[in-house]
C-alpha cells in the first residue's frame, strides 16, 4: 500500500472541495472495498477523505412512500430497516445475500454502488487489465471468465459489477443524490453505472469530487411482492454467479407490471427491460417468463466457460415469477 | 491518535496504512486477532466496534479515535469466560484455533444482532422466535474454518442463545 | 506416587490448551512478546512462469527510510544444497515458477515492507513455459517411486485380457484440480540470531525436522538451531517440512542483526508452500456377472515442477482396498512450469479414492448390485498386494454399521427419480482408507519429588488435539491421573520425533510416550520414592517400530453422503454426510471426533467448491485468495456424524491405535459425486461438483 494523507471530513462542502482540489484523492466510507483494493496496489490515493462521520445516516419515509437512505447507512442496518424489510423485500434480501455479517457492518450505501469489479486480473496488478490500465490488454476473455459478463461487457472489458443491493434497487427505479462542485443534483441509478465500451476505466458518470449523498427508491405499489435470488457457489459468503431481483403485479392471471434486474452477469446492474416489455400484458406463466427472459438475454455473448449463465438466469427468472405469481394468485 | 481498547486508553502514533488489525497484534501486543487472508474473506480478524462485530483487517486504525473496540482478550472478565469462549471449549468448538478468537468475536456480536431483531438471509416469514441452527450457519458464514468445526460452533453458540433465553438444550 | 487404576486413554479430556486458544493467549509463531526490536520481510514473488532475472533495481528500494536490506540472489548467503528444491531460495536467477520468491524486503513495519516489495522493479528474460497437465502430456514420465517411497508401478496377472473377458466392464477416466490446503494461520517465522545461536518461532508440523532440515541448509551445527513451535494454526501437510518463509527470515534477520518476522500473506501461499498435484485417472474395473472383480488397473497422470519432483501416490489405495487376480496401478508425471505439489492431507488416497469409489458405484450399477454389497463381495482376505494379513481390517463391518445409522437399507437404486420441491436427492456410500504408519520417536519423562511428572517430545499440535491424548497416554502408562502430568510439545530441544503427518502423530510419539512413562514408573516404583532431584528416563523406540511387521496396518471407513441438487440451477447441497470408521482404539473420543469431522468438511469442501484455476498465459493459479478459491463455510455444512467401531487392535502399536487426521477426507468426494448421481442420473468425474457441470443435464 502507498502512503497517504488521511482527513476526516466533517461536512460534505469541505469534503467535496478537498477532494476537487487533489486528483489523487478519494472518499473513504466502509473501507471493505477500498482498503482491500489499496492493499492490492490496485487503488493509490495520496489523500483519503474519511466520510463515515458525516451525517448521511438515517433512512426515512416520505409523504408519498419514497425511501430516503443516507449514503452512509450501514448495509446491516439497511437490510434491517421496517421500511426495506416490510416495504422493499428485495432489497432487505439483496443486502443480505451479500457479504458476510462483519462486511455488511462495515459496508455502507453508497460503497457498495461504487464498488469494483472481482474479476481475478483487475485485482492482480501484476497482469495487464483495460480497466486498471487503459490499453493495456484483457486477459480475461482467455483466461478465467468463468464469473464473468455475458451482457453488455465489449472487447476491452468483460468485469462483471458485484452488488447484490445494486440490483434491487435498479429494478426499484432507485435514484442517487450527488453532491459536487457543482452543487447537489440527483441522477437515476441506471446512469450512475456507465458499459465499458473502449473504456472501460470509466465505470461512472460521477465526476472526479462528486460524492453519493444518498439515495431514493420511489414507491413501487408492488413492491411487497417481490424477491432477490442469488445463485453462489457457496451456500453463503461468496459473490454471485447469477442473480434476479423481480417484483411482480398480476391482476386476473395476466402481467400488469413487472420489475426485473439481473446481478453478475454484466458490469453493471443489468435492468432487463427488454424481459419487461416482454411480459407486460402477458399471461403470468412459465412460457411467458421464460419467453421474457430469453428475449432480454437474446443479446447475451457467452464465452467459453460462462455460458452456463445463459440458461440459469432463465431458469431463476422463470421460477422466481413463477413463485411471486403464486403469491399474487 | 488514541485507540479505545478493552476499556484501555492506547496512545499511539501510526502510519496511516495500519489496520486495526495490525494496530493490535504489532503495536499493542494483543495478538488474540488473527489474520488469516488481510481482505476480509476468513473472518479471523473479527472485533468489536461500539459492539459490533466487523473485520478490523480492513479497518484503518486512524478511522477509529473515539470508538470503542473489544477484542478477544477484553471478552472474559475478571479471568471468567465469556459463555461463548466456555461453550467453545465444552463443544470442542475449535482445533487449530487459529479461526477460534474471530469465531467468538463474531458469535458475540451476531448473538447481539439477532437479539435486536436482526433478520439473515434465511430468515422467512418474519423474525424467528429463537436462534436455530440454520440461522446461526448463515450469520456465522463470515468465519471460515479450515478444521472443520463448524459442526461443534454452530451447537456451542446455540448452547450459549439457548442459556440466555432460559432453554436448555440436548 | 498417587496411583489411579482410571484410565484416561479413551476419556474426552478436553483440549489442555483450549482456555488458552479460547482467550486469545495461545501464541501463534509471531505472536512472541518477549522478542524485542522486531523487523518485517515482505518477499517479492516471480511475475513471469519460466526465465532468468536480468536485473533487480533494488537502489530506490534500499534508499527508502525505514528499509533495512533488500534481499536477492546478488546479495543472499550462500546456502548448502538441499534435497528440496523448493528451499533454494534465492540461490540463482532462475525463475521455475510464476510466484516463486526473487527477492525480499526487509524494513522497519510491515507497511513499508510491503510498500518497498511491492515497489521493487525486476526485470527479467522471459522464456515460454509450459503449464498444462493433460493425458498425454509429450514430457510424462515414470518416477523412480512415489511418495515417500512406493513402487510407481506394480502389476499381477494378466489385467488386459482379463479387462477383456469380463462380463462387467467399467472404464472411466476421472480428475481433479489442484486443491491448496490453507491453513487458516498463513506460514509464518520469527527468526532471531543470538550470537551463533539461533531461534525460530515457526510455524511448522514438525520443530524437530525443521531444525535438522534448516541446520543442515545454513551449515549450522542443530545444536545451535532451536525451532519453537508451540501452537500452530493448521498445517494440511503444507507445514510438514520448512518453506521459504523459514528460510528468508533466517537470511533475513542475519542481515540486518535483529529479529524478523515474515507471515506469508495468503496469496503467496498459492505459489510456495505446496498444493495437492491435480490428476488425470483412468481406472478400469471388470468383474463376472455376480460383480466379483477379477481385474483392476489404475493409471494416473499428475504433475511436478521443475524445481524438484515430487510424485503423489495417488493409486496407492487401490492397491490394497479389493481383491482381484488381476492388477495394475502406474503413476506417470509432467513436469511443468508449475509450483511444486507437495502433500495435502492424504496425499494419494484422497485423490485416489474419488476415482476408485466413484468407478466402484459405476459397477455397481453396471451389475445391478448394491454399492455395499459390491464392495462386501470383493472383500480381500489379506492385503492383495503384498498378501500380509491385516492387523485388523474392519470395512465391511464400517459398510453394514454405517448403512444401519444412515438408514441405507430401503434405498431404491434407480437415479434421478426422488425429489422434493426443488431439489432432486440422492444418497451415495463410499469407501475410506488410510495405512497405519509410525516413525521413531523420542519421549522424555521426569518425575518431581511433589509426585508431579513433566513429559517432553518434540510433537506438534496442528489442531489435532496431540497435547491432550499425549497427556492421557502419558497417564495411564504412568498410572496418574492427567492432573499430575503436563506434557511439553513443539520443541526441537525435546529431539527426534516423528512429524505431525501421514497420520502417525499419536502412534509415533505415543508410543516413545509409553515406553518412557513406563520406563519411568518402573524406575520409580523400584526406588521407592522420587528423589528431591527428580527422576528422569528418556526413550526412543527405533528398534520397535523396527520390529513391526508380518502384517499390513490399515484404517478403514465408509462414508455416506446426502445430495440435493437445485432443479433450476444445479446448486448442490450435502445436509447430511455420516462417517464410520475403524482404526482401532480411540485415545480422546471428543477430540477424535473433530477429527473425523473436520476430515469429512474437507471432502465436503472438495467434491463442491475447491480449485486451483490455472491461468495458462501467465502460468498461476490465478484464484489465489478466500474469496475466490472457496472452501466450505459454515452454511454449506448441515449435518455431519461421526461414528467408529469398537475395533481391537494389539498389533499396530502398544496404544492399539491408528491414525486419525487423515482418513476422513479419503472417500467423502466419491460419496458425494455417488450422491449427486443417484440424484440427478448425471455422473461427475471431474471435481468440484458445481452447478454448471449439472446445469441442462438435469433430468426434467
Amino acid at each position: 500500500m502507498r502512503p497517504f494523507q488521511f482527513v476526516r471530513a466533517d461536512d460534505a462542502a469541505t469534503a467535496v472541495q478537498t477532494v476537487t482540489a487533489n486528483p489523487k484523492a478519494k472518499f473513504l466510507a466502509g473501507g471493505t472495498n477500498l482498503v482491500d483494493l489499496m492493499k492490492l496496489g490496485v487503488e493509490r490515493p495520496d489523500l483519503l477523505v474519511d466520510l463515515t462521520r458525516l451525517p448521511f445516516d438515517s433512512v426515512d419515509v416520505e409523504a408519498d412512500g419514497t425511501v430516503r437512505i443516507g449514503t452512509n447507512v450501514r448495509n446491516s442496518d439497511l437490510a434491517a430497516h421496517p421500511a426495506v424489510r416490510n416495504g422493499l423485500p428485495l432489497l432487505s434480501q439483496a443486502l443480505l445475500a451479500g457479504a458476510s455479517g462483519q462486511l455488511r457492518n462495515m459496508a455502507t450505501v453508497g460503497g457498495n454502488l461504487l464498488q469494483r469489479t472481482r474479476c481475478v486480473y483487475f485485482q492482480d496488478v501484476t497482469k495487464p487489465c483495460n480497466k486498471r490500465q487503459p490499453g493495456s490488454g484483457c486477459p480475461a476473455r482467455q483466461g478465467d471468465h468463468r464469473n464473468l459478463a455475458i451482457l453488455g461487457a465489449s472487447e476491452a472489458c468483460i468485469a462483471t459489477h458485484p452488488s447484490d443491493m445494486a440490483v434491487a434497487l435498479a429494478a426499484l427505479d432507485a435514484r442517487v443524490a450527488v453532491s459536487g462542485p457543482d452543487g447537489d443534483r440527483e441522477t437515476p441509478l441506471a446512469e450512475l453505472h456507465a458499459l465499458p465500451g473502449e473504456h472501460p476505466e470509466q465505470e461512472t458518470t460521477l465526476r472526479h469530487g462528486e460524492l453519493i449523498t444518498g439515495i431514493a427508491v420511489p414507491p413501487l405499489a408492488y413492491a411487497e411482492r417481490s424477491a432477490y435470488r442469488k445463485v453462489r457457489d457457496r451456500a453463503s459468503y461468496a459473490f454471485a454467479v447469477a442473480s434476479v431481483a423481480a417484483a411482480l403485479d398480476v391482476e386476473d392471471g395476466v402481467v400488469r407490471d413487472v420489475r426485473l434486474a439481473f446481478g453478475a452477469v454484466a458490469p453493471k446492474p443489468w435492468r432487463a427491460h427488454a424481459a419487461e416489455d416482454a411480459l407486460r400484458g402477458r399471461p403470468a406463466t412459465a412460457a411467458s417468463f421464460r419467453a421474457a427472459a430469453e428475449a432480454e438475454l437474446a443479446a447475451a455473448e457467452p464465452l467459453r466457460d460462462n455460458a452456463f449463465k445463459v440458461p440459469l438466469i432463465t431458469n431463476v427468472v422463470v421460477r422466481t415469477l413463477s413463485d411471486l405469481a403464486g403469491e399474487t394468485s | 491518535m488514541q485507540l479505545h481498547v478493552n476499556g484501555r486508553l492506547h496512545e499511539l502514533a501510526l502510519d496511516n496504512r495500519t489496520t486495526l488489525l495490525d494496530a493490535l497484534r504489532e503495536h499493542l501486543g494483543l495478538t488474540g486477532s488473527k489474520k488469516g487472508c488481510d481482505h476480509g474473506q476468513c473472518g479471523a480478524c473479527t472485533v468489536l466496534v461500539d459492539g459490533r462485530r466487523i473485520n478490523s483487517c480492513l479497518a484503518l486504525a486512524v478511522t477509529l479515535d473515539g470508538v470503542e473496540i473489544r477484542t478477544i482478550e477484553g471478552l472474559s472478565d475478571d479471568g471468567a469466560l465469556h459463555p461463548v469462549q466456555q461453550a467453545f471449549l465444552d463443544r470442542d468448538g475449535f482445533q487449530c484455533g487459529y479461526c477460534t478468537p474471530g469465531q467468538i468475536c463474531s458469535a458475540v456480536g451476531m448473538l447481539d444482532e439477532f437479539d435486536q431483531g436482526w433478520p439473515s438471509a434465511v430468515t422467512t416469514g418474519g423474525q424467528p422466535a429463537a436462534l436455530d441452527a440454520g440461522e446461526v450457519r448463515e450469520r456465522m458464514s463470515g468465519n471460515l474454518c479450515r478444521c472443520g468445526a463448524y459442526m461443534n460452533i454452530v451447537p456451542a453458540i446455540l448452547d450459549v442463545a439457548d442459556a440466555a433465553a432460559g432453554r436448555s438444550s440436548a | 506416587m498417587t496411583q489411579t487404576d482410571v484410565r484416561a486413554v479413551g476419556s474426552g479430556l478436553g483440549r489442555i490448551e483450549g482456555p488458552a486458544k479460547v482467550t486469545g493467549q495461545a501464541k501463534y509463531a509471531t505472536e512472541q512478546d518477549d522478542v524485542q526490536d522486531v523487523a518485517y520481510v515482505w518477499p517479492v514473488p516471480a511475475t513471469i512462469a519460466k526465465g532468468t532475472i536480468r536485473r533487480i533495481d533494488d537502489a530506490p528500494i534500499r534508499a527508502m527510510a525505514q528499509v533495512l536490506a533488500v534481499l536477492t540472489p546478488d546479495n543472499a548467503p550462500h546456502l548448502q544444497p538441499a534435497e528440496d528444491g523448493e528451499l533454494a531460495v534465492l540461490q540463482s536467477r532462475t525463475v521455475s515458477y510464476r510466484g516463486q520468491f526473487v527477492a525480499a524486503v526487509v524494513a522497519q513495519t510491515l507497511e513499508i515492507a510491503r510498500e518497498a516489495a511491492e515497489r521493487l522493479q525486476v526485470e527479467y528474460d522471459v522464456e515460454p513455459h509450459d503449464v498444462e497437465l493433460t493425458q498425454d502430456h509429450p514430457t510424462l514420465y515414470k518416477p523412480d517411486q512415489v511418495n515417500p517411497s512406493f513402487p510407481t508401478d506394480t502389476e499381477q496377472g494378466d489385467v488386459d485380457e482379463a479387462l477383456g473377458a469380463a462380463a462387467n466392464l467399467v472404464d472411466h477416466t476421472y480428475t481433479t484440480p489442484a486443491l491448496h490446503n490453507n491453513p487458516m494461520e498463513p506460514h509464518a517465522t520469527l527468526a532471531s540470531w543470538d550470537g551463533d545461536e539461533l531461534t525460530l518461532y515457526d510455524s511448522n508440523q514438525g520443530a524437530y525436522s525443521a531444525q535438522q532440515t534448516l541446520a543442515k541448509l545454513f551449515g549450522l551445527d542443530p545444536a545451535v538451531v532451536h525451532v519453537v513451535s508451540q501452537h500452530v494454526g493448521g498445517g494440511f501437510g503444507s507445514k510438514g517440512t520448512p518453506r521459504a518463509n523459514a528460510v528468508l527470515a533466517v537470511m533475513a534477520a542475519r542481515m540486518v542483526r535483529r529479529p524478523v518476522k515474515l507471515a506469508l500473506h495468503r496469496h503467496h501461499m498459492f505459489a510456495v508452500v505446496g498444493y495437492r498435484t491435480p490428476t488425470i485417472q483412468r481406472i478400469r474395473l471388470g468383474a463376472d456377472a455376480e460383480g466379483r472383480l477379477s481385474a483392476i488397473s489404475h493409471d494416473v497422470v499428475e504433475q511436478t515442477s521443475t524445481v524438484m519432483e515430487f510424485a503423489e501416490q495417488t493409486a496407492l489405495a487401490t492397491r490394497i482396498m479389493y481383491a482381484a487376480p488381476h492388477r495394475r496401478t502406474t503413476h506417470r508425471l509432467a513436469r511443468l512450469d508449475i509450483p511444486t505439489p507437495r502433500w495435502m492431507r492424504a496425499p494419494g488416497e484422497c485423490p485416489g479414492m474419488y476415482a476408485l469409489e466413484s468407478a466402484m458405484d459405476e459397477l455397481a450399477i453396471e451389475c445391478g448390485l448394491d454399492p455395499i454389497e459390491l464392495r462386501i463381495r470383493n472383500e480381500p482376505e489379506r492385503d492383495p498386494e503384498s498378501g500380509k494379513p491385516w492387523s485388523s481390517r474392519s470395512l465391511v463391518e464400517c459398510l453394514r454399521e454405517g448403512a444401519q445409522l444412515f438408514g441405507w437399507g430401503d434405498r431404491d437404486p434407480r437415479p434421478g427419480t426422488r425429489s422434493d420441491g426443488d431439489w432432486l436427492v440422492g444418497t451415495g456410500v463410499a469407501a475410506s482408507t488410510y495405512p497405519a504408519y509410525a516413525s521413531p520417536s523420542t519421549a522424555t519423562a521426569r518425575a518431581a519429588a511433589d509426585g508431579r511428572f513433566v513429559v517432553r517430545i518434540a510433537a506438534a499440535d496442528i489442531g489435532t488435539g496431540a497435547r491432550t491424548a499425549l497427556t492421557q497416554i502419558a497417564a495411564d502408562a504412568l498410572r496418574v491421573s492427567t492432573d499430575f502430568v503436563r506434557v511439553e510439545i513443539g520443541d526441537s530441544a525435546f529431539g527426534q520425533a516423528s512429524l505431525a503427518g501421514g497420520s502417525m502423530g499419536t502412534a509415533s510419539w505415543g508410543w516413545a510416550v509409553t515406553k518412557a512413562c513406563t520406563e519411568l514408573r518402573e524406575k520409580v516404583e523400584r526406588n521407592g520414592e522420587v528423589p528431591v532431584d527428580g527422576i528422569e528416563v528418556q526413550a526412543e523406540t527405533s528398534a520397535e517400530i523396527e520390529a513391526r511387521s508380518g502384517y499390513k496396518y490399515q484404517g478403514f471407513g465408509a462414508q455416506f453422503a446426502e445430495a440435493r441438487v437445485n432443479i433450476d440451477t444445479g446448486e448442490v447441497r450435502v445436509p447430511r454426510l455420516l462417517g464410520m470408521f475403524g482404526v482401532g482404539r480411540i485415545i480422546n473420543p471428543r477430540t477424535a471426533r473433530s477429527q473425523f469431522i473436520g476430515g469429512m468438511t474437507m471432502g465436503l469442501s472438495m467434491a463442491l467448491h475447491e480449485e486451483g484455476v490455472l491461468d495458462l498465459a501467465f502460468g498461476d493459479y490465478v484464484n489465489h485468495d478466500l474469496a475466490e478459491y472457496h472452501i466450505a463455510a459454515c452454511a454449506d455444512v448441515t449435518d455431519i456424524e461421526a461414528h467408529w467401531l469398537d475395533e481391537h487392535d494389539e498389533r499396530v502399536n502398544p496404544m492399539g491405535s491408528k491414525g486419525i487426521g487423515e482418513i476422513g477426507i479419503v472417500g467423502t468426494a466419491a460419496a458425494v459425486a455417488n450422491a449427486v448421481h443417484h440424484a440427478t442420473a448425471v455422473r461427475i468425474r471431474d471435481l468440484p461438483i458445481r452447478l454448471d457441470k449439472l446445469l441442462g443435464r438435469l433430468p426434467g
